[in-house]
């Protein structure tokens, strides 16, 4: 094939739309009749509504319809949903306070949806909003989970004792305690996870429709599962059946996890659509982005390695709470579950692990899956330990984790996953070597010349990527399958439509899946169109996060391209009179092998088409196929990333003045793409690490990092260059060996800023994010 | 209130509410939806645009200030269908992902190039201070900003 397959570094197709300002965003689209929603939200963290009185915000001009929780309640409508089941450790389920899309009794956290107001304009509606007087009855409010885990703490939903959703644990204590019991060194870190706000560009936003005449909904909105959305909202929620909703997606302007969840805002619009007989449409402002997107990561750990004389690793353990905030959402259980505990061993060979996870309601906004979803903090957690215990037991950070490697595959960890396929060493030592590491140490004094301070610190993470075998999911308390679907459509003239279950938003989807079709089936990239966002278009598929539109995606792709391939090979051998096993598809034609006789691609298709030329009883006419695939395993993207930076001792500033990544995607379909994700993750990872904090008010419950001018958002200035390479080592668990790689970048980097940040400044006692203030303390003696 | 301002290249004139944002008035009257609106304190820079040949947020201006300006936005760039070379530069340097921050970039990084000497990596990351991308990283930005300011300049 030319130029435009499997590894090439081709430019993107969606980027003409999007440079020339034709992308089309759901709050570009307008619909005849539209009115606006504005959302009453709390004020309060935690109050009791004794009264909602709308008289005078619907005397105003414009304003149509005040809707609140209790109108949902009368028309049936259930609350939302978390979609994955976890089970405590004494057997019991997961205790699920419920969450209707409009508090009618109570609300649990500032910015929590009251009521919807809807006007003629967005001006208008926001005036209504303001005019609807809301009684409430304020109530302690608790913001910390290790208060709220307190006795006599308020309590976020009734009937939840201390707050505690779930007491879960993964891995065999007595054995992981036994190891600990003989081991000659222990290493012990308290680590805090912040709580990250995901802040993709483009806010969430909803329009939805109803149309009277068929009984049809229509909900655009910036979501990057469209068919988990359609499905939640009729089989759950209950606003209409499945086949009475179409959810499209159209461009989403990125996401990281947050929109992948069902939120209040566009099951109301979609409802009051239906309501009001007229469009009805939301867009977030930024403000409210910061109060009601789903929050990441905030956990707080105490974690142990153990290791024998030698520098084995013997066992690790870890006790982590979870903040949950005040709902479970979507996916919410999931991440400091199956999604984190199970990636405890890292890339090491560890006997024995043991983790316990309390996962605590809050007076917060709900936390959920961010980039990296479970697997940053659980590579924090042993990232941190090894370095750790590298420094303690006088070893270099390189060798010991050498040494604990995992070298032989498949090999089953002790927390659930069983690592199919990998080469450790290959990346550390590529890592090492771009770096430059032997030189660190003349660069170290080098910085201490110039009055700075000077550290290198590494990241040798693991991810459980291309989520997932449906029944292994299913197994973990998933409700859902994990598979994705394609349907490849070749038309009379030759041209392909491929329909996929995943969400580009970002991504590049419509670039690298069309590479791999052009690869195929021998056709220019320009003949290809990827189809998706849109359950009117697709039938049915899960959507993109967690790394799995490349590894599962495009795996469904292939297999519904084998089909066709297989279907046309059969047609071109009736054609031309030959078996189909005689056949070869080369060059956009179909030949007889080993000689000159062959049908154009176009021609084929024509055929498939027309279907004069083969019996119909034995082919049926048409090119279409479909496949939906279930992958056989995870997938395990790993690699290691080392940081080198400085610290100004009279600031407390930190620059990074270097930081390499060498990552094994297994296969690559566009390094270009690729590498914007690893750039794109990293500068995640280090707004974690040095910048970004979501911070509640302990007193007030109120979010005191509610716009960009408080909540630092990492800038131009911020951003280090990064160096990156890549080795190889092919899933086999997907026909392309693809491993993912949307996720490496967010996961791998916060432990590599911390390790290097501690060994700038001789200590471990700082915490992230690393701002100047808290280096500066952290350096006065 | 009566309005009138060039657009485009084109002469646009209006009837509307004296308080309606610039940016509003580009989206909703005339459909020009290239310009985003990502924030609400005038820090991200998806809404910039051009006034009288300056990059302006558009979020953070009534279009009645506009009044009798000329304005160029994300979709007046183009040349006779000729991609400006920013756009190009940002194309080719895989400088943008979801999109949605791009015409703001590219209408600050055009400033940028036009009104600054002797740019270098510094410079532009110093004066995208006022644009966030949550995609990219940045570091192709930079470079495609670099390598179309070193076309511009011949």
């Amino acid at each position: 094939m030319s130029g435009t397959g499997i590894g090439a570094r081709i430019e993107r197709t969606e980027d003409k739309r999007f440079i020339t300002g034709n992308g089309r965003y759901t709050d570009d689209i307008n619909l005849p009749g539209q009115v606006y929603a504005c959302f009453v939200r709390s004020p309060h963290a935690h109050a009791k509504i004794t009264d909602i009185d709308v008289k005078e915000a619907l005397a105003l001009e414009g304003v149509v319809k005040i809707f609140t929780g209790k109108d949902m309640e009368a028309d049936g409508l259930g609350g939302l949903i978390c979609g994955w089941m976890v089970t405590s450790k004494d057997g019991e389920p997961m205790k699920a306070g419920e969450h209707p899309p409009l508090a009618s009794e109570c609300v649990r956290y500032v910015g929590d949806c009251v009521a919807v107001v809807i006007g003629e304009s967005r001006e208008v509606a926001r005036l209504g909003a303001e005019a609807v007087s809301v009684s409430y009855e304020e109530l302690d409010a608790v913001v910390e989970p290790a208060q709220a885990q307190n006795q006599n703490a308020p309590k976020v939903h009734d009937g939840i004792d201390k707050n505690l959703c779930f007491h879960w644990q993964l891995g065999d204590k007595d054995a992981t305690d036994a190891a600990f019991d003989k081991a000659a060194h222990v290493t012990r870190l308290d680590i805090v996870n912040n709580r990250l706000i995901p802040n993709a560009i483009e806010p969430r936003a909803a329009l939805g429709d109803y149309n009277p005449g068929s009984g049809d909904y229509t909900l655009y909105t910036t979501s990057q599962n469209p068919h988990v959305e359609r499905l939640v909202l009729s089989a759950f929620v209950g606003i209409a059946p499945e086949h009475k909703l179409r959810v499209v997606s159209p461009d989403v302007g990125g996401g990281f996890g947050s929109k992948i969840f069902v939120y209040a805002e566009e099951t109301a619009c979609l409802w009051a659509a239906g309501k009001i007989r007229r469009p009805v449409k939301w867009t977030a402002e930024r403000s409210e982005s910061f109060l009601a997107d789903a929050h990441g990561r905030d956990h707080v750990t105490h974690a142990e390695l153990a290791l024998d004389s030698d520098g084995r690793f013997l066992a690790l353990r870890a006790h982590t709470v979870a903040n949950l905030g005040a709902y479970l959402s979507t996916f919410s259980s999931s991440v400091p579950t199956y999604l984190y505990g199970t990636l405890l061993s890292g890339q090491y060979d560890i006997g024995a692990i043991h983790v316990e996870v309390e996962g605590v309601y809050t007076h917060t906004a709900p936390v959920d899956a961010y980039r990296g979803a479970g697997r940053p903090e659980a590579t924090f957690v042993v990232e941190r330990l090894v370095e750790c215990a590298a420094r303690e037991t006088n070893k270099d950070p390189v060798e010991l984790r050498k040494k604990n490697f995992i070298t032989k595959f498949p090999h089953q960890t002790p927390v659930i996953l069983n690592y199919d396929i990998g080469d450790y060493n290959a990346c550390i030592n590529r890592a090492v070597e771009m770096i430059d590491y032997k030189g660190f140490d003349e660069r170290r004094k080098g910085s201490q010349t110039k009055g700075k301070l000077r550290g290198i610190g590494f990241s040798t993470y693991i991810e459980a990527c291309g989520l997932a075998p449906s029944s292994a999911a299913g197994s973990l308390g998933a409700g859902v399958g994990l598979w994705e679907s394609a349907e490849v459509r070749v038309n009379p003239t030759g041209n392909v439509e491929v329909l996929t279950g995943a969400h580009s938003h970002g991504q590049g989807h419509e670039t690298s899946f069309a590479q791999l079709v052009s690869e195929r089936l021998t056709i220019p990239i320009e003949d290809i169109t990827i189809v998706h966002g849109d359950t009117a278009s697709v039938q049915f598929g899960m959507g993109t996060y967690g790394s799995r539109s490349a590894a599962v995606g495009m795996s469904a792709i292939d297999g519904a391209l084998d089909k066709v391939i297989a279907k046309a090979k059969r047609i071109a051998a009736h054609i031309l009179e030959v078996q189909p096993d005689d056949i070869e598809l080369a060059d956009a034609a179909f030949r007889i092998k080993g000689t000159n006789k062959f049908i154009p691609w176009g021609e084929l298709a024509l055929n498939a088409y027309t279907a004069h030329k083969f019996s119909t009883d034995e082919i049926e006419p048409g090119l279409k196929e479909t496949t939906f695939y279930d992958p056989t395993n995870f997938t395990f993207p790993a690699g290691c990333h080392i940081c080198e930076l400085e610290v100004d001792t009279q600031t407390g500033c930190v620059e990074i003045v270097d930081y390499v990544a060498v990552d094994d995607f297994g296969t690559i379909i566009n390094p270009m793409i690729v590498e914007g994700q690893v750039h794109g993750g990293i500068l995640q990872g280090i707004g974690q690490a040095l910048l970004e904090n979501g911070i509640y008010d302990v007193e007030s419950g109120q979010l005191v990092t509610g716009s960009y001018m408080d909540y630092t958002m990492p800038r131009a200035h911020d951003a280090p260059p990064l160096r990156l390479d890549f080795t190889k080592t092919p899933a086999p668990s997907n026909p392309l060996g693809i491993k993912g790689c949307g996720e490496a970048g967010a996961i791998a980097a916060p432990a590599a800023v911390l390790n290097a940040l501690t060994s700038a400044i001789g200590h471990e006692g700082i915490s992230m994010p690393a701002t100047p203030a808290k280096v500066w303390r952290s350096i006065q003696t | 209130m009566k309005v009138s301002m060039r657009i485009n290249g084109e002469q646009v004139s209006a009837d509307i509410d004296e308080t309606q944002l610039l940016a509003h008035f580009l989206r909703d009257n005339l459909n020009l939806t290239g310009t985003h609106i990502g924030c609400d304190t005038s820090q991200c820079g998806a809404c910039v645009v051009h006034l009288n040949g300056r990059a302006v947020k558009s979020c953070t201006m009534l279009a009645a200030q506009a009044d009798g300006a000329d304005v160029t936005t994300i979709e007046g760039v183009q040349q006779n269908d000729e991609l400006h070379p920013v756009q190009k530069a940002f194309r080719q340097h895989h400088a943008l992902q979801c999109g949605f921050c791009t015409p703001g970039m590219i209408m600050a990084a055009i400033d940028i190039i036009e009104n600054t000497d002797d740019l270098d990596e510094h410079d532009v990351r110093e004066q995208l201070e006022g644009n966030i991308c949550r995609c990219t990283g940045y570091q192709n930005i930079i470079a495609a900003i670099l390598s179309a300011a070193k076309e511009m300049r011949g």
